[in-house]
């Protein structure tokens, strides 16, 4: 019957309105209906019939998939000239229109502009043939390397695991003497008609997992002794290769049980000595197992979760919790229980919303050390927003208190404070996105106070930081999209008002600032001897009675200021009350010392520029606003302009100002990487 | 009309007896086909349309590609330039139906005066009758499926030579492979008698064999028979395969091929690979430790003293050693490569309507062979050097002597492109596989036809005889392999299981296993033996044609090896029966 569809299909013509439309495009206006009718008929079984000849070139050259040289060639069998200029692309994006009732399909062809092709640089060289020889059978045998397809597909694998029974395999035989056991029959020769008959049995028997028996080869009891070795020896380039191995072979899935056992026994011995390094190494193991794309994980889960369960909320991992960097091992824990989550929770077997009961268990509870409670937070944060803000903003009040009660109370112990230290961090870097997100933008130190304590000021700067990275992020995906022929930006701040290309003009912050503004204008952007320097902004907001040495710049790359600039209009209105602390100021492409080109692809900058506040008048020493520190991730390298650079150094490591005694304590920690010097 | 007349045959046909229904729904193709042709040819567009509407579905599915190339036909005009039809007008679709059967039908005609039909079965059919059971519909479909109907019987009764020839006796290198022997291993005592005993079976005259100058055949040259020395070395440490004793596979994948490998040939000795691409290159690639040098210049070899033992490791120039040496030449995809036996020359048929002749010691083109004026897809080496074949899209396959720039031999027959061309073990014959879905062995010495197998249900794209030159197995778009038995001219074995065309066939050495490579990108081995044993060949297969296959694919299968999405291209296996597979990785 599919026979049949294909031959219909077969049947098609093509309709006599595109011989109309080629008929026009030869400067043929009027054509009878008649023609167009025989001209169809014609061209289509000329097509029908090069098609088929293409298909015999598809068909010799061993492929699957029909190119344009393939119709090329056939043209040629046909001493027909072959159509030039259409070479394969892998895939020929055909678009869909319609309208006025008409079908069409397209090709888009978009108008090259011949001087980008001669500007842009040379493609690379693509690699040459080579060959490569493998062993894709020994003596009967499929080995189980890179270069083979996995032996047991994930599907298999599955189905082995899920359905036991359907799986037709040895190991159901082995079963008959189990089942057998309960009735104390005689098992071998009962089994035939116990699969016969089922309902004579209870069902539960019948249920059971066949038992599977992984018996390893000698090379794969090699392997695993090899690989566990390296994973917990002290060679980090072995390591390193054997996490590869892990993460990428295929054949490894008869060792998953093995693999499994040796990382949660590890976990249980390892806990208990305190043994940091090697709970480390472990979870990279865990990591790169569950990288491997070809290994069915899900029967493995239930040994796995609670191992690293263990590595997050454990309440001791290392000998000395004050020096010892225990915390990234929570944090990539942490990242790595969101990860089995993500890939292995569905509704029925509910690991998502265990994991998390799990977690705010042990968080709620008074008496749980920092650290576990650290690794709680962590295991929440990383399971994502939602989680955040239905489980973690509530309580930031209450833990906030908890944290300042410790931070500012008399010292009981060094310990505790570093944990209180790291809680308040964790809690600044995961909650700052959300509440970017969830809150509208003017940021108010005092709104942030009423609805989260204690934390409230720290959290609304790094809101407010979040949103400049949000925005810059922003940009950077629009930059990529931005062509050289697009009129170049201009800065459009509020009401600034000379807009001119050249000249750097006083630009006018809103009125409803009260504050002096000092336009500087760099004498060097305007400088530059390139024929057509886009103009250079620097915008420093300062108080009156600002010293200079405490302004704060970041650098930020972007080329799209018309949009930043109505996020930060915003910023700058909005906030008359309070002190102005950052300031996002647009310029269009900066013209870096001479050295770099400007023009198509500078890179343009914003400078931030923070100043703190003179007149402090209200609240406690906690609404110091402090100076925003950089952010973790500092955006984009900077295109050697000794300006921004020395500013970004100056805000790197920002003179105390005076009455921002804490200033300090918003840092966010050397998060460290997740490997420690063993 | 038409249509009534084929509707009131059709209902004839289906009440008839069981026995007789299955012999006369042949009649149904070939009808269907002349009618609809002789509609068109009429000029009758509309009612030719409606005509293959209607009982286009009732047709076998293994015609689809035909019909398809039909359902594009609606003008006269169309039918100049469309060969497959004209062929198709031009030549006797064959039917093999008993004498009952045809009696039975001749009775219908008449009574109904059913003229018409009557005149395409006397104009366009041939009908091959013959005495005794009609036959079942299992065995009807087992033969059916080619452009052109069945092959006759009577074409498929010439005798053929299929046995081996008579190895030359080599003496003097034998002895010298003693001492060899003793020098190298010191245990001569084993290897004599494995020697007299290959020796003794070569002296002994094959039945079956040509006699041994019906071919002319070049001379041995003393390198030859250096080689023939080498190999009956590596015959002893060959691995005897069996069921229980599956060959190791090694795979040659060819990375970045940027889906443009369209051939691949290794060396008897598997010491060379060749790959054709679509860029019209042909690469060698030297797959041992020794790189492939080509000879000095002229200039430099004048100076070499030509009576020094290293003479031919002297005329070798040092700097130009490599791994890969390019051969360029051809102006299109090169679909066809094929070493000559002993390593110094190199076949190549391309897209451009030539087969290129390459040395190996200078790496340069020394002939191109023009004859064929459409693409070659496929060229071949005779075992014994010298002659090769060739065959492309414009139908015939040539013999050619490497050095006469014309054609020995034109092989013309099949009514659609040649798609493979093989030599038989003994040179005298010559298979070739088209897109026509048969099978034709040809005789070199006279170009005579002298077998056509039938049965195939798509082109053919791969050939192979086994070692001893009794059967012939064939692979084809349809992904089945078919068995056939050369001196009987019947079909013996069907070996389904790849999904996808079988791009290539090799019998292990000694005959014992069949490796089949496909598009679907696996390696299947399967047991020949076991499919060879138990042959059925009693006086009335032979006389008949009527097989029986036995449905045992699952139990000839030995084994099924996936690749990782590269296309089985080429096999062969190596003198110790090791097997080398090779094809293109093309992610998807």
């Amino acid at each position: 019957m599919a026979e049949e569809k294909k031959l219909k299909l077969s049947n098609t013509v093509l309709p006599s309105e595109s011989m109309k439309v080629v008929a026009e495009s030869m400067g043929i206006a009027q054509i009878q209906e008649e023609t167009c009718q025989l001209l169809t008929d014609e061209v289509s079984y000329r097509i029908k019939e090069i098609a088929q000849d293409a298909l015999k070139f598809m068909h010799m050259g061993k492929r699957q998939k029909l190119t344009t040289s393939d119709i090329d060639y056939a043209l040629k069998l046909k001493n027909v000239e072959p159509l030039y200029g259409f070479h394969a692309q892998e895939f020929i994006p055909f678009r869909f229109a319609s309208g006025g009732g008409r079908e069409l399909y397209f090709y888009e062809e978009k108008e090259v502009d011949l001087s980008d092709i001669i500007n842009t640089p040379l493609p690379r060289v693509p690699l040459d043939v080579c060959l490569k020889a493998h062993w894709l059978s020994i003596e009967g045998c499929q080995p189980a390397i890179p270069e083979n397809p996995p032996p047991a597909p994930k599907e298999q694998q599955k189905a082995e695991a899920t359905e036991p029974l359907k799986s037709a395999k040895p190991g159901q035989e082995e079963d008959g003497p189990l089942k057998g056991k309960g009735q104390g029959a005689t098992a071998a020769d009962g089994k035939g008609k116990e699969k016969k008959a089922p309902p004579l049995l209870e069902g539960a028997p019948l249920r059971l997992k066949p038992r599977s028996i992984h018996e390893l080869s000698v090379e794969q009891q090699l392997y695993y002794k090899e690989i566990t070795e390296a994973c917990v020896g002290s060679c980090e380039a072995k390591r390193a290769e054997a996490l590869q191995s892990i993460a990428t072979d295929p054949g490894l899935y008869q060792m998953l049980p093995r693999f499994s056992t040796f990382i949660s026994e590890g976990v249980r011995v390892n806990v208990v000595q305190n043994n940091l390094a090697l709970l480390i190494y472990l979870m990279r193991m865990v990591k790169a197992l569950m990288d491997n794309p070809t290994l069915y994980l899900e029967k493995y889960v239930h040994e796995l979760i609670p191992a690293v369960m263990t590595c997050i909320v454990s309440r001791q991992l290392c000998l000395r919790p004050d020096v010892d960097n225990h915390w990234a091992l929570r944090d990539f824990a942490a990242r790595l229980v969101a990860q089995i989550c993500k890939h292995f929770s569905t509704t029925t077997n509910n690991i998502q919303s265990r994991i998390t009961k799990t977690f705010t268990k042990s968080w709620v509870d008074e008496k749980t050390p920092w650290t576990t409670r650290y690794g709680s937070i962590a295991g929440l944060a990383e399971l994502g927003h939602d989680v955040i803000k239905t489980l973690i903003l509530p309580r930031l009040q209450q833990e906030g208190e908890r944290i300042r009660s410790v931070l500012d109370g008399p010292v009981l112990s060094n310990i505790d404070r570093i944990g209180a230290d790291h809680v308040q961090s964790l809690l600044l870097k995961h909650c700052a996105p959300v509440l970017a997100k969830l809150r509208p933008p003017p940021d108010n130190q005092d709104a942030y106070r009423a609805e989260f304590g204690s934390l409230g000021p720290l959290l609304c700067s790094h809101v407010v930081k979040a949103r400049a990275q949000a925005a810059l992020q922003a940009q950077q995906v629009n930059r990529t999209t931005l062509t050289i022929t697009q009129p170049r930006p201009t800065l459009t701040l509020s009401q600034a008002p000379q807009p001119g290309p050249r000249t750097p003009g006083l630009l006018k912050v809103p009125g409803s600032i009260a504050l002096p503004v000092q336009t500087l204008v760099s004498a060097r952007a305007a400088a530059p001897p390139q024929p057509s320097p886009p103009p250079t902004k620097f915008i420093v907001m300062s108080s009156s009675s600002s010293a200079p040495s405490t302004q704060q710049v970041l650098s930020l790359s972007t080329s799209a200021p018309g949009s930043g600039s109505t996020t930060t209009s915003p910023v700058t209105t909005t906030v008359p009350s309070v002190q102005p602390i950052v300031k996002l100021v647009s310029t269009a492409t900066t013209a870096p010392p001479s050295t770099a080109p400007s023009g198509p692809g500078s890179v343009q900058k914003y400078i931030v520029v923070s100043l703190p506040p003179t007149g402090e008048g209200k609240g406690g020493p906690v609404s110091h606003p402090s100076p925003v520190p950089p952010p973790a991730s500092s955006p984009s390298p900077l295109s050697g302009s000794a300006l921004c650079g020395g500013k970004q150094e100056a805000g790197d490591s920002p003179p105390p100002a005076p009455g921002t005694p804490k200033a300090n304590g918003s840092q966010p920690p050397n998060s460290g990487s997740p490997q420690p010097a063993p | 009309m038409y249509e009534e007349y084929y509707s009131g045959l059709k209902h004839f046909i289906e009440c008839s007896l069981d026995c007789h229904r299955a012999e006369l729904s042949q009649l149904f193709y070939p009808l269907f086909v002349h009618m609809y042709l002789e509609l068109v040819y009429n000029q009758h567009e509309n009612e030719a349309k409606s005509f293959f509407e209607k009982f286009h579905g009732d047709q076998e599915c293994y015609y689809q590609d035909d019909l398809r190339v039909l359902s594009s036909l609606t003008k006269k005009e169309h039918m100049k330039g469309n060969e497959t039809m004209l062929d198709f007008r031009t030549s006797k679709f064959v039917l093999r139906i008993s004498r009952d059967s045809y009696q039975l039908l001749k009775r219908h005609l008449q009574e109904k005066q059913n003229n018409q039909i009557w005149n395409i079965v006397q104009e366009h059919l041939y009908i091959d009758i013959f005495d005794g059971m009609p036959r079942s519909k299992q065995q009807i479909d087992a033969m059916v499926g080619s452009l052109a109907g069945e092959a006759k019987r009577e074409a498929n009764k010439s005798k053929v030579f299929f046995g081996l020839l008579k190895e030359p006796e080599i003496e003097v290198p034998l002895d010298d492979e003693d001492e060899e022997g003793e020098n190298e291993e010191g245990k001569p005592k084993k290897k004599k008698p494995k020697k007299d005993s290959i020796g003794s079976k070569s002296k002994k005259q094959d039945p079956n064999a040509p006699p041994q100058n019906r071919i002319p055949l070049p001379e041995l040259k003393d390198s030859d028979k250096l080689d023939k020395i080498m190999n009956m070395k590596e015959t002893t440490k060959r691995v005897r395969l069996g069921p229980d004793c599956l060959p190791s596979i090694c795979f040659y994948t060819f990375l970045n091929a940027y889906q443009g490998l369209t051939a691949v040939d290794v060396t008897d000795d598997s010491s060379l690979i060749a790959g054709g691409f679509a860029d019209s290159t042909v690469r060698v690639w030297s797959v041992t430790p020794k790189k492939l040098r080509s000879v000095k210049q002229a200039s430099d070899l004048s100076l070499i003293d030509k009576e020094s033992d290293d003479v031919l490791e002297r005329i070798m120039d040092e700097k130009t050693a490599s791994e890969l040496k390019i051969l360029y030449g051809h102006s299109g995809p090169v679909y066809g490569a094929s070493f000559s036996p002993d390593r110094n020359y190199l076949l190549s048929s391309s897209e451009d309507g030539t087969v290129r002749l390459w040395s190996l010691q200078t790496f340069t083109c020394l002939v191109g062979y023009k004859g064929h004026n459409y693409p070659v897809w496929d060229t071949q080496f005779s075992p014994y050097g010298y002659y090769f074949v060739s065959g492309g899209h414009d139908r015939v396959a040539r013999l050619w002597a490497t050095d006469h720039y014309q054609p020995l031999r034109i092989f013309a027959g099949h009514l659609a492109d040649v798609n493979c061309t093989r030599f038989h073990p003994n040179s005298n014959y010559v298979a070739t596989g088209s897109a026509d879905r048969t099978v034709r062995l040809w005789d070199v010495l006279n170009g005579n036809c002298v077998r056509i197998f039938t049965g195939h249900k798509g082109p053919i794209h791969s050939l192979t005889f086994s070692p001893n030159g009794r059967f012939l197995a064939t692979g084809a778009t349809d992904g089945r392999v078919l068995l056939w038995d050369i001196g009987h001219g019947l079909m013996v074995g069907e070996l389904k299981g790849h999904t996808d065309t079988v791009c290539s066939l090799r019998f292990s050495r000694d005959g014992e296993i069949l490796a089949s490579g496909s598009m679907d990108n696996t390696v299947r081995l399967w047991d020949a033996i076991k499919a060879f044993e138990d042959l059925e060949t009693d006086d009335f297969t032979t006389a008949t044609g009527h097989i029986n296959l036995p449905e045992n694919s699952q139990e000839l299968l030995l084994g099924t090896y996936m690749t990782k999405s590269t296309p089985v291209v080429h096999l062969h296996f190596t003198r110790r029966n090791l097997v080398l597979a090779a094809g293109a990785y093309s992610p998807q």
